[in-house]
C-alpha cells in the first residue's frame, strides 16, 4: 500500500474538508459519511481525469452534494432536513468560496482530533474513527490494517458517531480545564496506531506497516499546530526513533531480534537525527512528560554505534526519573535491564521482586521474560530457561513466544 | 485483545432441557450476535453440527486415514465459537457470561495469538 500523490493529497485535505461542512452543517456524523464518499470518488475520477483546479473546493463541492442526497433519501430525517436547509444559504451548498472562512483550517484539524477521540468511546473505535475522518482512510484499509472484519470497523465508527452525538459533544473545542486530559488520550490513541504497525512482523504485514507511517504524519500535523506543547514534540521523537529501527527488528523469516543483537548498520540515520535533534531541543524548552523521557531513552540507544557503547548510567537515571514522576509497572521492568547493565544482574533482580505482588504484571509475560534475561546474565542458566519457559507460554504474540521459546532452547 | 469464546455442551444434558429453555437458548444467541454486532466486538462465530457427524482426519506414513467420532474421548463437546475483540479481558468475561449455554454448561475464553510482537 504505497501512497500514491493523489492518496497523499487526500489525507491532507480530509480533515479539512470535513471541518468545513461540519461547520456549515452541524451533523458531524452525516458529514464524516458524505466526506468518505466524496474521497472514494476522487480516488477513482481524480488518477483518471487528473486533478482538479482546486481540490479541496471540488471535494467539498461533492461532499455536500452527498449530504444533501443523504439527508434528502432519509425520509424520517426529513423535518430536520427542512430545518438544515432553511438554515443554510442555497449557494453554501454547492461550491465552496475560497477565502470565506473565518477560521483555520488547522484548529478544524484538531478539533476533529479530539472529537475523534472522545473519552466516551473505546480504544477501538477512537482509532477506527481518527483514521477514518482525519487519516482519510477508507474503512476497507482500516480493517485491513487491523486484521478485523470490515463489517466490525464499519460498525466501530458507526457506533462511535452514535455515542458521540449521544454525549451532545459539539464540533468545539473542550473546556479548558479537559484540554490535558482530552489532549492525553490523543496521543495515546495516535501511539496506539504506530505501535499497531510497529509491531507487525510479516504476512498481512503491509498494510499494517502504513500505520506507522500514518500515525507520524498525523503527529507532525499535530505538532505544527501545537508547537510548544513538549509532549507532542516527545511522542514526535519517540515515534521517529523507535520506527528508524524497524528494518533491523525482525530477521529474513520475521523472528524478533532485540536490540542488543539488531545490525545497527540498518538503522535510519536520517529518522534518527530528525528524532534527536527534536528531543534534545524539546528536552531544554518545555514542561517534562513521559512520552519525553521514552524519547530520551530512545536517543541514548539510537546514538550507541554498537550496543556495547550504549551509555547504561544515562539510561538508568533516565528510567529513574520516569518512574519517580509517572510511576508504572512497565517502566519498572525497562529500568530493571538498565540497572543490571550498570550495577550487575542481581541488582536488576532485586528491583524485579518489588513487582511480584503487583496484579497488573505478576503474571505478564514481559516480567518472566526480563527476568530470564536477567537470569542469563547472572550466570544462571536453568533458572532462566524456566523463565523463559514461562514467558513463552503466558505471551499471545506468535513471534515473541518463537524469539522466547529459541531463548530457552539456546540454553 | 482477540479471544475465541468456546462454547462446551453435553448432548445429553441439552436434550434433557425442556424445550423452551431449548427454544430460550437458541434465541439468546440471535439477541447476543446483535448486541455483538452493534458493539464492533464481533469478529466471526460458528455452530457446529451435532458429533455424530464428525470424522476424524490423520495422516500416519504419509498415508491419510479418516475415522468415524471426534478424536477427543469426552462426554463435553465443542458446540461453537465466538471471535471476538474486547477491550479488556474483564470485558471477554462478561461478554462469555452473555452468551445462553452459559447457564446450562461452560464457555471458555482463551486469547487468539496474534502475529505481531515487540523486540525484547
Amino acid at each position: 500500500m504505497t501512497r500514491t500523490p493523489v492518496e497523499g493529497l487526500l489525507r491532507d485535505l480530509a480533515p479539512q474538508v470535513l471541518g468545513i461542512l461540519v461547520r456549515r452543517h452541524g451533523d458531524f456524523a452525516e458529514c464524516e459519511d458524505a466526506v468518505q464518499e466524496a474521497l472514494l470518488a476522487a480516488a477513482v475520477q481524480w488518477p483518471a481525469h487528473g486533478l482538479p483546479d482546486h481540490p479541496k473546493s471540488w471535494l467539498v463541492t461533492v461532499a455536500t452534494r452527498r449530504l444533501v442526497d443523504q439527508v434528502r433519501s432519509d425520509v424520517a430525517r426529513r423535518r430536520r432536513e427542512e430545518w438544515a436547509f432553511a438554515a443554510t444559504p442555497a449557494d453554501e451548498l454547492v461550491a465552496a468560496a475560497p477565502g470565506e472562512r473565518a477560521v483555520p483550517d488547522s484548529d478544524d484539524t484538531l478539533t476533529l482530533l479530539l472529537l475523534c477521540c472522545h473519552p466516551a468511546l473505546t480504544a477501538a473505535s477512537q482509532v477506527a474513527l481518527t483514521l477514518r475522518a482525519v487519516g482519510g482512510l477508507s474503512t476497507a484499509e482500516i480493517a485491513h490494517a487491523f486484521l478485523v472484519p470490515e463489517a466490525t470497523t464499519a460498525q466501530r465508527v458507526s457506533r462511535a458517531k452514535q455515542r458521540i452525538r449521544a454525549t451532545g459533544a459539539r464540533f468545539a473545542a473542550p473546556p479548558p480545564e479537559e484540554l490535558p486530559e482530552r489532549m492525553r488520550t490523543v496521543l495515546q490513541v495516535l501511539y496506539l496506531i504506530f505501535n499497531e504497525g510497529y509491531t507487525a512482523t510479516s504476512g498481512a504485514s503491509l498494510q499494517r506497516t502504513e500505520l506507522t507511517a500514518e500515525a507520524i504524519r498525523l503527529t507532525r500535523a499535530l505538532r505544527r499546530l501545537l508547537p510548544d506543547d513538549g509532549e507532542v514534540a516527545g511522542l514526535l521523537a519517540l515515534m521517529l526513533l523507535t520506527d528508524a529501527r524497524r528494518g533491523a527488528r525482525t530477521g529474513p523469516d520475521g523472528e524478533l531480534v532485540p536490540l542488543a543483537e539488531q545490525d545497527r548498520s540498518r538503522w535510519q540515520t536520517m529518522a534518527i537525527a530528525e528524532g534527536v535533534e527534536l528531543i534534545t531541543a524539546t528536552l531544554r524548552a518545555a514542561r517534562l512528560g513521559p512520552y519525553q523521557l521514552q524519547a530520551a531513552i530512545a536517543a541514548v540507544h539510537a546514538e550507541a554505534p554498537t550496543a556495547a557503547d550504549t551509555d547504561w548510567p544515562q539510561i538508568l537515571s533516565l528510567y529513574q526519573l520516569l518512574s519517580r514522576l509517572f510511576p508504572n509497572p512497565m517502566v519498572t521492568l525497562n529500568q530493571a535491564v538498565a540497572q543490571a547493565m550498570v550495577h550487575g544482574p542481581r541488582a536488576g533482580l532485586a528491583l524485579l521482586a518489588t513487582l511480584d505482588g503487583d496484579e497488573r504484571v505478576a503474571r505478564h509475560h514481559r516480567l518472566y521474560a526480563v527476568r530470564a534475561h536477567l537470569f542469563e546474565l547472572a550466570g544462571d542458566p536453568a533458572a532462566a530457561r524456566g523463565q523463559y519457559r514461562r514467558a513463552a507460554r503466558a505471551t499471545t504474540s506468535l513471534p515473541e513466544q518463537r524469539y522466547l521459546e529459541s531463548r530457552a532452547a539456546r540454553l | 485483545m482477540k479471544y475465541l469464546l468456546i462454547i462446551h455442551m453435553n448432548p445429553a444434558n441439552w436434550e434433557a432441557l425442556p424445550a423452551e429453555v431449548r427454544e430460550a437458548v437458541m434465541a439468546g444467541h440471535e439477541e447476543f450476535i446483535k448486541e455483538l454486532t452493534g458493539t464492533g466486538e464481533l469478529l466471526g462465530f460458528a455452530a457446529l453440527a451435532d458429533p455424530s457427524q464428525t470424522r476424524t482426519a490423520r495422516v500416519r506414513d504419509g498415508e491419510l486415514t479418516v475415522t468415524d467420532g471426534p478424536y477427543l474421548e469426552a462426554k463435553e463437546w465443542l458446540a461453537g465459537y465466538y471471535a471476538i475483540e474486547a477491550e479488556t479481558p474483564e470485558r471477554a468475561y462478561e461478554l462469555a457470561g452473555k452468551i445462553p449455554d452459559a447457564k446450562y454448561f461452560a464457555i471458555e475464553v482463551r486469547p487468539i495469538m496474534a502475529s505481531s510482537g515487540l523486540e525484547m
